[in-house]
């Protein structure tokens, strides 16, 4: 390859990585040239995760070697790799939770002079990184207050840094909202048009549409093969699972009637929500739609009690909780999906199966009295990964040791298990291969035709369009439309989602 | 992803010995390793160590501390500390003592009055600590210093510095130096403590909920476990734990000392990590505390057989926790190479 338009940045050889009882790659070839986009695709657990913290210095590779401009290289860390020019995104975050915005765009780089840290400028630079990207976050602000989506911005901006040559995006979309990501797609299109090679991991295919200059499929930590950016969808989904996959969102049954969760003019403490009145009906899919921060994610985290409500009720079957604790809803039969998997959902140094039951422990068919019953737990938990299709189906495993798709795969899974009759899902297919969702949403249509109430918040439209029988829209943190089956389209739901006002409305 | 069984991966035939001892040393750990090299050190240098008398003796001397472990291990297991374990032991050591010796009763209602008296001052300070923890957020390590200064206030106001003497002799006779079956009641007690604590935490589900509250809060929060609750439900047992200990203590000594109980903070928490319960809360076993504990208590009496001065003694305590965290990273990063095929 001596064409310079086709120059190799990067490249990997045989590239080995095994963990206990897994081998997570497998003798993987990988190429990366200037200035293309280059999209990894693989199913839940494949080794796309593991592939990109080997090439950004995060892990050692087992066996196998790495070029970066033609030149064999040791990665010792992160920053022998940051030194390269190779920065990267991780799926799961890599921000100081107790530091501000700011302290953590700059670490590692921190301005200043005989060791001392110059605050003010330290502030600007961030400032101006933020500005850079039209990000509206204040520097000032501590990580740990930020929503997931927020976290995800502040990552992206730290990523990018001016002496870039390798950029490493793992799913880099998969909180934020269409206009968000929109955002990013011209970030990553001006930085490729600079000549960055940009590695990119996505399940979703219009993002492959949209950006990809080749695409590298990976199954069960093999190379299957790679094409060419025009590949169509389904030969794609083919290559990855190794078989069809049919439609993806199955039938709605007919909508129920009868008002399960009823929330009146409820408003939150810090603002996030004002004013939102909404219901949830038995047989029923609702659909939550706003852009980030938009209080959608605000709103049923305040039904489940997690929320400072200020004003406003809320009842369940009849009954009033608007300020009961989570213990006291799910009683009622109220379960909630977190979408922050890492921090509110998953006991990560604890087995898979402590996860998974947590919440059931009082059932009888876990625990009889105060007691446990190891067996039947085991059990439970074994089912529930095998139905889920998590690969492995080990509940004995760690959490932190499943890949991200399978790790959310275990707590949807743990909260389908519940048999309750109110499903809080707040983004249940974030980071799931296209393959496993038909799974999902099958089970999440069942659900609704048993009759119970489900509640499906999503930053991703096809979901809020395909899977809900009723839409709520949400913007700056009020609900600024109602749509039912007919009125849902892209249009109508961007317009509430953008705001913008009556005056649209009558052009309209 | 291909799976394989991990016997496959660990069995693979590899010629040297290093290699080996490499792989036996991730599967099992750093303090069997460290058990056997002080088993070795010692009765290479005291005939006297290696003997049953001994060793019987070393455990019934340690007995309290295995059983304080215990108690630090629930705490760290729920995510917090206990630097108050030494003064509660004091303090409890102070008011079984005094309630003993004011009672003009049988010996035998004496004894029960004390030890009933010393296991509710322990539980009620685990209650102040736990409170402080989970009701007014206070950091585990600010509330447990401020406590321990508190209750080794109390514990010297309360006598004035001088030890509570007039103990009923049948006190020290049946805890501090009977024996049932050959083996001390101390030791029988320390199992005792070892195996309720254990059917606790694996078998029900507060103890579930204190590995998941140790684990992960919020994630813990947001599956309904009461967080509240299960903090104090351990820093109560720890209370009750030390306090148990502290009632050895004090019958083996025949008095009630308010100075006692000094160095069991970095004991009880030098044994929990040596025996690899993690500091960050919501991973480690019942048993590994327990063999920290032993090992600590093993290495002091060999050190004193030895005719160690006490002095040294306290810095090897302090570089063996060294050695044990080193090791046990080691063994991390090991067991990743072992699994790779690569050792
Ligand atoms: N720390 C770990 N310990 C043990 N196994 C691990 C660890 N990290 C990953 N694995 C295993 O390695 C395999 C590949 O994981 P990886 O995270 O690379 O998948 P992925 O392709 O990124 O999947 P996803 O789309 O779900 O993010 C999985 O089977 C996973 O269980
Ligand atoms: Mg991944």
């Amino acid at each position: 390859m001596t064409d310079p338009d086709h120059k190799v940045v990067l490249r990997v050889r045989g590239l080995t990585k095994k963990y206990p009882g897994v081998t997570a790659l497998d003798g993987v070839d990988f190429e990366l040239r200037k200035g293309e986009v280059h999209v990894l695709f693989g199913e839940n657990g494949a080794g796309k995760s593991t592939l990109i913290s080997i090439i950004s210095g995060a892990q050692h590779p087992d066996g196998g070697t790495i070029e970066v401009n033609g030149r064999p290289v040791h990665l010792a860390g992160v920053a022998a790799a940051r030194g390269l020019g190779i920065s990267a995104v991780f799926q799961e975050f890599s921000l100081m939770p107790t530091m501000t915005v700011a302290e953590n765009l700059v670490m590692g780089a921190e301005p200043g002079r005989f060791g001392l840290i110059n605050r003010r400028r330290v502030r600007r630079l961030a400032q101006e990184r933020l500005d850079e990207f039209d990000f509206h976050i204040s520097p000032d602000r501590l990580v740990e207050t930020l929503s997931r989506a927020e976290q995800q911005m502040v990552e992206i901006a730290k990523a990018f840094r001016p002496e870039l040559s390798v950029l490493i995006l793992d799913e880099p979309t998969a909180s934020l909202t269409e206009e968000e990501s929109e955002r990013l797609f011209s970030l990553v299109e001006e930085a490729r048009g600079r000549g960055i090679g940009i590695v990119y991991i996505t399940h979703r295919m219009a993002e492959i549409r949209r950006l990809a200059n080749r695409v590298t499929v990976l199954r069960d930590g093999k190379l299957i093969t790679t094409v060419p950016g025009g590949t169509p969808d389904d030969e794609l989904i083919n290559l990855m699972t190794g078989r069809v996959v049919e439609d993806l969102y199955p039938e709605l049954p007919e909508p129920g009637t009868r008002v399960v969760l009823a929330a009146r003019d409820l408003s939150t403490f810090d603002g996030a929500v004002r004013n939102a009145t909404f219901e949830l009906r038995a047989g029923e899919i609702v659909g939550f739609a706003g852009l980030m921060g938009s209080g959608k994610s605000t709103a049923a985290r305040a039904c489940f009690g997690l929320e400072r409500v200020d004003s406003g009720t809320l009842t369940i079957d009849g009954a009033d909780l608007t300020r009961a604790r989570p213990a006291r809803v799910m009683k009622a039969g109220v379960v909630y999906l977190p979408s922050d998997r890492k921090t509110e959902g998953l006991l990560l140094n604890r087995p898979l199966r402590e996860t998974v039951t947590l919440p059931w422990l009082h059932r009888g068919s876990i625990s009889s009295g105060p007691v446990l019953r190891p067996g039947r737990e085991s059990a439970v938990a074994g089912d529930m990964l095998r139905r889920m299709k998590l690969s492995p189906p080990d509940p004995e495993r760690t959490a932190d040791s499943y890949s991200g798709g399978n790790q959310q795969k275990g707590l949807l899974g743990r909260a389908l298990l519940g048999d309750c009759s109110t499903y809080l899902l707040d983004e249940p297919t974030v980071g799931v291969d296209v393959g496993a969702r038909v799974t999902i949403y099958d089970q999440i249509v069942e659900l609704a035709r048993q009759g119970n109430a489900v509640l499906v918040i999503s930053s991703e439209l096809p979901e809020i369009l395909h899977l809900c029988h009723r839409v709520y829209v949400f913007a700056h943190g009020t609900i600024t439309a109602e749509l039912r089956q007919d009125d849902i389209n892209e249009q109508t739901i961007l317009r509430h989602m953008m705001h913008w006002d009556e005056p649209a409305k009558e052009i309209a | 992803m291909t799976l394989q069984s991990e016997v496959e991966v660990t069995a693979r035939p590899r010629g040297s010995v290093i290699s080996y001892a490499a792989r036996i040393f991730v599967r099992i750990g750093v303090l069997p390793i460290l058990v056997v090299i002080a088993l070795i050190t010692f009765s290479l240098m005291s005939d006297n160590f290696l003997t049953v008398d001994n060793i019987h003796s070393a455990l019934r001397q340690n007995s309290y501390i295995i059983i304080a472990t215990l108690g630090q291990f629930v705490v760290l297991l729920a995510g917090g500390f206990d630097l108050s374990i030494g003064a509660i032991t004091a303090l409890v050591s102070v008011s079984t003592a005094m309630a003993m010796s004011s009672q003009t009763g049988s010996p035998l209602s004496a004894v029960v009055i004390g030890i009933v008296v010393g296991v509710l001052v322990g539980m009620a300070c685990g209650l102040l600590n736990g409170l402080g923890v989970a009701s007014l957020n206070i950091n585990p390590f600010i509330m447990t210093l401020a406590t321990a200064s508190v209750f080794s206030g109390l514990a010297l106001m309360l006598t004035s510095g001088v030890p509570v003497s007039g103990l009923p002799m049948e006190f020290s006779d049946w805890l501090g130096y009977g024996s049932v079956f050959g083996i001390g009641i101390s030791i029988w007690l320390a199992l005792l403590a070892a195996v309720v604590l254990w059917v606790l935490l694996t078998l029900t589900r507060p103890g579930r909920h204190i590995y998941s509250v140790g684990s992960s809060p919020r994630a813990a929060r947001l599956s309904g476990v009461n967080e509240f609750r299960t903090l104090i439900l351990a820093y109560v047992t720890a209370g009750a734990l030390a306090a148990v200990g502290a009632v050895l203590l004090t019958a083996r000594l025949e008095t009630g000392e308010a100075n006692i109980g000094a160095s069991l903070p970095l004991q009880t928490i030098a044994a929990a990590v040596i025996g690899g319960v993690s500091l960050r809360g919501g991973a480690g076993r019942v048993l590994d505390a327990v063999l920290g504990a032993v090992f600590i208590g093993i290495v002091a009496n060999g050190m004193n057989l030895a005719q160690i001065n006490s002095y040294y003694q306290m810095i090897v305590t302090g570089v063996v926790l060294a050695l044990a965290v080193v090791a046990d990273r080691l063994r991390t990063r090991l067991a990743s190479a072992v699994y790779a095929g690569k050792v």
